[in-house]
């Protein structure tokens, strides 16, 4: 094996007994990035000369037996992260020039706890879609099948972790951002309760619904990460001021009679028969593993999308109000009239993705039709947050597929975005209510494409997510495969 | 045609805080251009707001002195539209559910009261600031002010006349200052006023259409451009013409109000709740806290005033116009306990000298011990009134205590009996004539003796006593 | 239909977008799309219902009324398309 293809607590180890150093580390992680970025294109920009020297760093570090939880570890952010002093575009010609001046929280507390950051990963342009094609940079391919789509939007974290281009990666979730990517890459992903992780500097697409999450190798990767991120965060008004417990603790604890509630709504036509066939397979998992299968109703599943498809465009049509040509980013050239430079600059700074959405959810707040969608879709939400509320009196989680298909391919939905914004009819839900979930890999279909099964949790049970999933990973003993590149 | 006339106001006030409404940059006035700034009020992607809870409190303050209700619980929302000052696209304000609503203040105008209406009160945060280029077609943008705190004090289309607007508009401003939420500067738009007026014949039951002022940056010019506009309205109705609905700019230089066309197209503010920015809920403890926080308002203080120092009406107003000053006049009183004569010092010599430099009560480098002081002094027959406005002068100019002045300028008045004498005895043995004249009834001439008596003693003789003795010694 | 092309226009006018006239058409026929299938949710009653605008019940956050750095205006500027002097620049904007 080589050091890439490690996970963080393996390599943990290693450092700890001295038989690697994280120059080693980053160096193998960067040779894998020569060898196959140039077909997956997972990265907008690499950060290659900053990671050796914080890789050179942290090994003066590990002498002085200063090791924190992430020292050494090579990790991809998201290009939606605001890095201090280093480009972060979004995906977005409107952004391809900006350098914030401040850091993330997410990216201060993993570099406090010692992260070497490898890059900035590719994505649907301001998470904006569920194949990382709307990318200004270019799509990201899905190292499975290089034809295919990685998931969306943080295709690039999900194919660089799947590719072993580095270590774990943050990606965020919108309406499944994480966990459909995470699923259609084979890895694991999670998207954490609203509020668990700070949103400071994440640059907002639909902001009562974004949040910030890992991928990983495996289920104690992803409890390491999020022992790491999670937490409150003054500069936030919607962070919460809840305990963390650690993570790491829910590992390999059993989930003996536990009750897991499976949603008929999302065993419905159009979910791939393997799809199918796979969820059905890791139930039996569950059972086997002591934990009960009981059906339930989420009675609203169904209008999740149309939901979704209002709140998240509204929202997104105000938060991308501030790409106008004046303090930053992208301004068209030689316009002479304020209105020209406002609609000259954002025509061609956004993708026609972004510009949809910014379309619709005007459309949405206009006058005269406020409350007959953005209210509407309110007041539906509160309906679906309660289908969750009391699914999970009797439950302890939820289990429903992650994605209704496997990864398609590139090109198949882009000119049908109704048909696009169906593949996150699983994952949506989760962010309209605010709760965790997470995606596991639970196989492969006969072409050797990945499948995720998808456990969802109330507010704040993170902790029960990692002890499900875990022992979903243990017990299913899904076969270890790399992606052939 | 005899019409009435309608106006409602909307006034914004800067909250008085050391920080912005959403990031800890300073609101101070004049800095250099676009360095009060940071990622949060730049409108830098990712950025998000927190409240700034002292805003909550001066909202909450005002909202009490105005007798409105405090909701229990409010929220913010987004205004959104495009415009260069406006850094994120939207304006954070409240829409649905301000922090405040059904208030009023009470006007006293000829001894009649007159309760005006407040609708609402809001928090939301101000834009940034354009300056245009005189030669080439470009503006410039300083964000200094984008987020500075600002309350949204929304009347009732309550008000009559242009002078009841006015009095309604000083009656906030003076609340305002009196509960140091805010410091009143319209020159630095600190308090800022837009009008809303219309016309109706009398009788008329609906409201007529009205227009939107803006730009008047004093109390006289919200007054002269709400005359120009209810005379500009009623030309229209009255020839046959019809007053459109729009915005008007106030041109001071000219005193006309012309239409602001450019910013007419219609308004879709698309407002909705802030997702960045969660409820918030105020419970009746809080509000009780607020409340025993308030200061005594203007309308209290007035009654006691009249009620414990009895003095007349106009004083009472001058006095209390400014908290400060009334603060001043109390502490005097209360050392000399000579409030008639406090209050006429206090009006009279020492506000001469401020509005002459300009200056406020806050900079007078008098202190009120040392005005009471001299009042003592003035009492005690130390010095006399003559010599005091001298004395009051000098404790203007040097800061120095009244004790201080008399020693060194040697004002002590004279109060020896025996050396006026003598200098009276002198004057009478030199003005013989003068003395004839005044035995033969011409009492005129006695002014003439006090005259030199003074100037034999350089004005220091006590006058009392001067006036006694002559009239004992000239009546032989 | 549910929305008409000079609505379209309208709404990308007010989100500041320029369109083309073949962009027009796309969206329009794209929103009444999307549209047609949001309309899903007129099947449900929710008379009565409290909209839910965030995913979590916090409230009453505050900071302090405390001051911290700015970051100045070198790096206010810093990423402005145009500059000049210690402003912003933009094209003219008329009152």
């Amino acid at each position: 094996m080589e050091l890439n293809q490690l996970t963080i607590h393996e390599l943990q180890e290693k450092i700890k007994n001295n038989s690697v150093t994280a120059t080693q580390i980053t160096e193998s992680v960067f040779s894998r990035i020569d060898a196959v970025e140039e077909r997956v294109h997972s990265y907008i920009r690499l950060m290659k000369e900053d990671a050796l020297a914080a890789a050179a760093k942290a090994d003066v570090d590990i002498k002085k037996g200063n090791i924190k939880p992430l020292t050494g570890i090579p990790i991809a952010l998201k290009d939606i992260v605001c890095t201090k002093g280093i480009t972060t575009t979004c995906g977005s010609r409107i952004l391809h020039n900006f350098v914030p001046p401040y850091n993330s929280t997410v990216v201060e507390k993993l570099r406090s706890a010692g992260a070497i950051f490898i890059g900035k990963a590719n994505m649907d342009e301001f998470a904006m879609g569920s194949s990382t094609e709307t990318s200004y940079f270019g799509p990201t391919r899905n190292p499975w099948d290089l034809e295919r789509i990685p998931g969306g939007s943080s295709g690039g974290s999900a194919a660089a972790v799947a590719a072993d281009e580095c270590i774990a990666s943050i990606g965020s979730d919108t309406g499944g951002s994480i966990r459909q990517p995470a699923a259609l890459c084979g890895i694991v992903g999670m998207k954490p309760t609203y509020g668990r992780v700070s949103r400071f500097g994440l640059i907002a697409f639909a902001s009562s619904l974004d949040q910030i999450g890992p991928f990983t190798k495996d289920v104690e990767d992803c409890a390491i990460m999020m022992n790491i991120i999670a937490g409150y965060d003054p500069k936030e008004s919607t962070s919460v001021n809840a305990e963390v417990p650690d993570y790491r603790q829910f590992i390999g604890r059993d989930i003996k009679s536990w009750k897991i509630g499976i949603p008929k709504e999302y065993f419905i036509e159009g979910v791939d028969p393997e799809v199918n066939a796979a969820i059905k397979k890791a139930i039996r998992v569950i059972e086997q593993s002591g934990g009960q299968c009981v059906e339930i109703s989420l009675p609203h599943t169904q209008y999740c999308v149309a939901t979704y498809y209002i709140i998240a465009p509204a929202e997104a049509s105000s938060n991308l109000a501030r790409y106008d040509g004046v303090k930053y980013g992208f301004r068209a050239a030689d316009v002479r009239e304020l209105l020209e430079m406002y609609k000259i600059t954002r025509m061609q700074g956004f993708g026609s993705e972004v510009k949809r959405r910014i379309m619709i959810g005007t459309y949405a707040l206009s006058a005269g039709y406020y409350d007959a969608y953005y209210k509407k879709a309110s007041q539906v939400r509160a309906l679906i947050k309660h289908d969750f509320d009391e699914a999970f009196k009797p439950c302890d989680v939820i289990l429903t597929p992650t994605t209704p298909t496997p990864a398609f391919k590139i090109g198949e939905k882009t000119d049908d975005p109704l048909q696009m914004y169906l593949s996150d009819v699983f994952t949506i839900s989760t962010n309209l209510a605010g709760i965790p979930g997470i995606s596991v890999p639970c196989g492969f279909t006969s072409r050797g494409l990945p499948i995720g099964v998808q456990f969802l949790a109330g507010h704040f049970e993170e902790g029960k997510l990692i002890q499900i999933a875990s022992a979903y990973e243990k017990n299913a003993k899904i076969e270890k495969r790399r992606p052939t590149l | 045609m005899d019409f009435e006339t309608i106006i409602g106001l909307e006034v914004h006030a800067q909250m008085l805080t050391d920080t912005k409404i959403f990031c800890g940059c300073s609101t101070k006035f004049g800095a250099a251009p676009n360095s009060h700034t940071c990622p949060v009020c730049l409108g830098m992607p990712g950025v998000l707001p927190v409240l700034n809870k002292k805003v909550v409190e001066y909202a909450m303050k005002m909202a009490l002195a105005t007798n409105c209700v405090i909701n229990k619980s409010c929220e913010f929302a987004r205004k959104n539209y495009f415009y260069p000052d406006l850094p994120k696209g939207y304006q954070i304000s409240q829409y649905a559910y301000p922090l405040a609503e059904h208030g009023y203040v009470l006007l006293e105008t000829n001894g009649e009261q007159r309760k005006i209406g407040i609708t609402r009160i809001h928090m939301e945060e101000d834009a940034g600031k354009l300056l245009h280029d005189e030669h080439n077609p470009v503006s410039y943008v300083d964000l200094n002010r984008t987020g500075v705190p600002l309350i949204e004090i929304v009347s009732e289309p309550d008000m009559r006349s242009p002078e009841e607007a006015a009095d309604y508009l000083k009656r906030l401003h003076e609340i305002l200052v009196y509960l140091e939420i805010c410091d009143g500067n319209m020159e630095e738009g600190s308090f800022r006023c837009d009008a809303n007026v219309s016309i109706r014949p009398r009788g008329q039951k609906e409201y007529g259409t009205r227009t939107e002022l803006k730009n008047m940056n004093s109390f006289r010019n919200v007054q002269r451009a709400l005359e120009y506009e209810i005379k500009r309205q009623q030309y229209l109705v009255e020839n046959g013409e019809t007053v459109v609905q729009e915005t008007r700019l106030w041109d001071d230089a000219q005193g006309v109000t012309s239409s602001m066309r450019s910013k007419e197209e219609a308004h879709d503010y698309r407002y909705f709740p802030d997702p960045d920015l969660v409820p918030i809920m105020i419970d009746d403890a809080w509000v009780k806290k607020i409340n025993e926080e308030l200061p005594e308002l203007p309308p209290a203080k007035r009654e006691r005033f009249i009620k414990d120092y009895q003095i007349p009406a106009y004083d009472v107003g001058v006095l209390t116009a400014d908290k400060a000053l009334a603060l001043y006049y109390e502490e005097v009183v209360k050392l000399c306990n000579k409030p008639k004569v406090a209050s006429n010092w206090l009006m009279g010599d020492v506000m001469r000298f401020l509005n002459e430099d300009k200056r406020s009560i806050r900079e007078c480098p008098i202190k009120p011990e040392s005005l009471a002081d001299m009042i003592k002094l003035i009492e005690e027959g130390a010095i006399s009134g003559k010599m005091a406005k001298e004395v009051v002068e000098d404790m203007y100019k040097t800061g120095k205590s009244p004790q201080e002045i008399i020693k060194e300028k040697g004002l002590v008045q004279i109060t020896d009996e025996g050396e006026l004498v003598k200098a009276i005895t002198s004057i009478i043995e030199a003005n013989q004539a003068q003395v004839v004249e005044y035995r033969g009834g011409k009492e005129k001439v006695f002014g003439f003796f006090v005259g030199q008596v003074m100037k034999a003693t350089k004005g220091k003789a006590n006058p009392q006593l001067v006036n006694e003795l002559l009239k004992k010694m000239l009546a032989g | 239909m549910k929305i008409s092309s000079r609505e379209v226009e309208y709404v990308a006018h007010l989100a500041r977008l320029e369109v083309t006239e073949k962009e027009t058409e796309k969206f329009t026929a794209q929103l009444n799309d999307i549209l047609l299938y949001i309309d899903k949710l007129n099947e449900l009653d929710t008379k009565g219902v409290e909209p839910m605008n965030h995913a979590i019940s916090v409230t009453n956050a505050f900071r302090e009324d405390k001051m911290l750095d700015s970051i100045g205006t070198e790096n206010s500027l810093t990423n402005a398309p145009d500059a000049r002097g210690e402003f912003f620049r933009v094209p003219k904007v008329i009152d």
